[in-house]
């Protein structure tokens, strides 16, 4: 379990605390997405600093995979902005949002898996098309490496059909890595694991954060893998930031929609 | 004798507004199928808009487009033959007590290698690809966008439409023809077949028959034709899978959808290229 953290505007190591605020890698201002007549996200705004672990909360419903859509360039927000190392994902045309995307990666809630292709062919298909100067042997040296970093070296020649939940989500993980991201979404990891294998996937998120230096977004309503893995906390409600802070201030918090998350 | 009846002023309100009330919700409901209609209209122009462009754009995706030619083509290769060779076995076992009542059995393969080569061998192969091949592509472009993988390829730098879309409708409008002229050739053979099972007609005689009543206004048409059937099947089934909705039940319906529309438009384009044959043809 991580321990105490720190407001966005304060360091966010706490043993350093001279030290000055890192950089924003992605900051969100006055976002707004409806869907027709239902409004989505309502004047979001917030950051992600380079190297945390920003874990959103939220209900169903409440907006949180939207905003991380919204990032990857999937979903267009209505307005607002939204920087990428201070560029403007919504001002972009395809070929810089491409250019953008190489720094993201994407943990798909489903997993996303493609079932017509191998595990390898599942690794090799994002990095032939991001990493076109790659050639062959380094491709496969990056696959394995991906794949013993989620432990699961053995199924590379396996089809996502004859793997169970939590290998297709550890395998989806190492699509994730395998391109070397510099930021990850994170939609809902842990969802429909059961409580080991969840736990084995939050070791995995900070082992990857810790290795590949990343920075994530962490969409969850599962308190487990939110306690293993913020550094800080954003809880959305009805499409808008209902309270920030660090994990300490969350779990103390005495607001019953928060209480009712943390009981 | 006249009856006078009252209503209470209040009552007569009553009825009114909920007269009024029942007018406004039939009036939304016909305004809402409109609009309903009228955004399925501007999706597929938009989709085909979108289609155009990714076609015509540099990077066509080369490898994706034969692995789909290999799976539309070659995969379909069973299916066809015998389809194929079962049409003209039928039409001779059908036609041939006819033909032999009015003394022109001798007709019978050129009237079967016309009938097949005009119409029933591109419609009934596009009717079958249709079921085949539109549905396939309905189901699974629906499964993959219900389980996100289209929105995996978007992040990965891909653009779905060229490498989903265009590989899979190309596809179709390339090998659609082909495999109708395969099943054209094997339903002259199986013609041969069923003249035979009655009577005694040589191989080479039989086909000299019946390619000596085949011309180009017979073959050309029809090869026309089909590159349309192929661009329609692989369009529909492409959209209905692209635009399936969120649930797992939207993937039966995409791919069910993709069958009824695609065979309907088959038989629609057969008209009218019917139509404009016969208008050439004067």
């Amino acid at each position: 379990m991580k321990t105490e953290q720190t407001e966005p505007t304060e360091p966010i190591v706490p043993e350093t605390p001279k030290k000055a605020p890192k950089e924003a890698v992605i900051e969100i201002n006055n976002l707004y997405k409806s869907f027709g007549t239902l409004e989505v996200l309502k004047n979001l705004s917030l950051k992600l600093y380079d190297g945390e672990n920003l874990v959103v909360l939220g209900k169903s419903g409440s907006g949180k995979s939207v905003l991380i859509k919204c990032i990857a360039g999937l979903l267009r927000s209505d307005s607002g902005t939204i920087n990428v190392y201070n560029q403007n994902v919504l001002a972009m045309d395809r070929k810089e949002l491409d250019e953008v995307r190489q720094k993201i990666g994407f943990l798909f809630q489903s997993g996303a898996l493609y079932d017509s292709m191998t595990v390898r062919g599942n690794l090799e298909f994002p990095l032939k098309r991001m990493k076109e100067h790659l050639k062959q042997k380094e491709i496969d040296e990056k696959i394995n490496v991906a794949l013993e970093n989620v432990g699961l070296l053995d199924v590379i020649d396996k089809m996502p059909s004859q793997l169970s939940g939590g290998m297709r989500k550890r395998i989806s993980l190492a699509r994730t890595i395998v391109v070397d991201p510099k930021i990850i979404l994170y939609d809902e990891p842990t969802t429909g694991l059961d409580p080991i294998t969840s736990d084995e996937i939050s070791v995995l998120i900070n082992d990857i954060q810790k290795k590949y230096k990343t920075s994530s977004i962490i969409i969850t309503h599962d308190i487990e893998c939110a306690r293993m893995t913020a550094d800080r906390l954003i809880m959305i409600q009805d499409g808008e930031v209902y309270e920030k802070g660090s994990l300490n201030k969350f779990e103390k918090s005495t607001d019953n929609v928060i209480k009712s998350f943390f009981k | 004798m006249k009856i006078k009846i009252t209503i209470p002023v209040a009552k007569a309100k009553e009825i009114a507004r909920l007269q009024a009330l029942k007018l406004s919700e039939k009036t939304l409901a016909k305004s809402s199928a409109a609009n309903s209609f009228l955004t399925d209209i501007a999706d597929v122009v938009l989709f085909i808009t979108h289609l155009m462009k990714e076609t015509f754009s540099r990077k066509f995706e080369l490898r994706e487009f034969f692995h789909q030619c290999f799976l539309i083509g070659y995969k379909s290769l069973p299916l066809i033959s015998v389809t194929g060779t079962i049409m003209g076995l039928v039409l001779t076992i059908q036609s041939r007590p006819v033909m032999v009542r009015f003394g022109a059995e001798t007709l019978l393969p050129g009237m079967v290698a016309v009938s097949l080569i005009r119409e029933m061998g591109p419609v009934i192969t596009a009717l079958i690809c249709a079921g085949k091949v539109a549905s396939g592509m309905g189901a699974e472009l629906g499964s993959m966008k219900v389980t996100e993988q289209i929105e995996a390829m978007e992040v990965s730098s891909t653009h779905p439409m060229r490498f989903l879309v265009v590989t899979r409708v190309m596809a179709a409008t390339l090998m659609i023809p082909l495999l109708i002229l395969y099943a054209d050739a094997l339903g002259i053979l199986g013609s041969w077949i069923g003249s035979n099972i009655k009577g005694d007609v040589s191989f080479v005689l039989f086909f000299s028959q019946a390619f000596s009543h085949i011309g180009f206004v017979d073959l050309m048409p029809s090869v026309v034709k089909s590159f349309f059937f192929g661009a329609v099947i692989g369009l529909v089934g492409c959209y209905k899978g692209y635009n399936a909705g969120r649930g797992t039940e939207s993937v039966g319906k995409a791919a069910n959808s993709a069958v009824v529309l695609a065979s309907l438009l088959v038989l629609i384009v057969d008209v009218i290229a019917v139509q404009i044959t016969d208008m050439l043809g004067k």
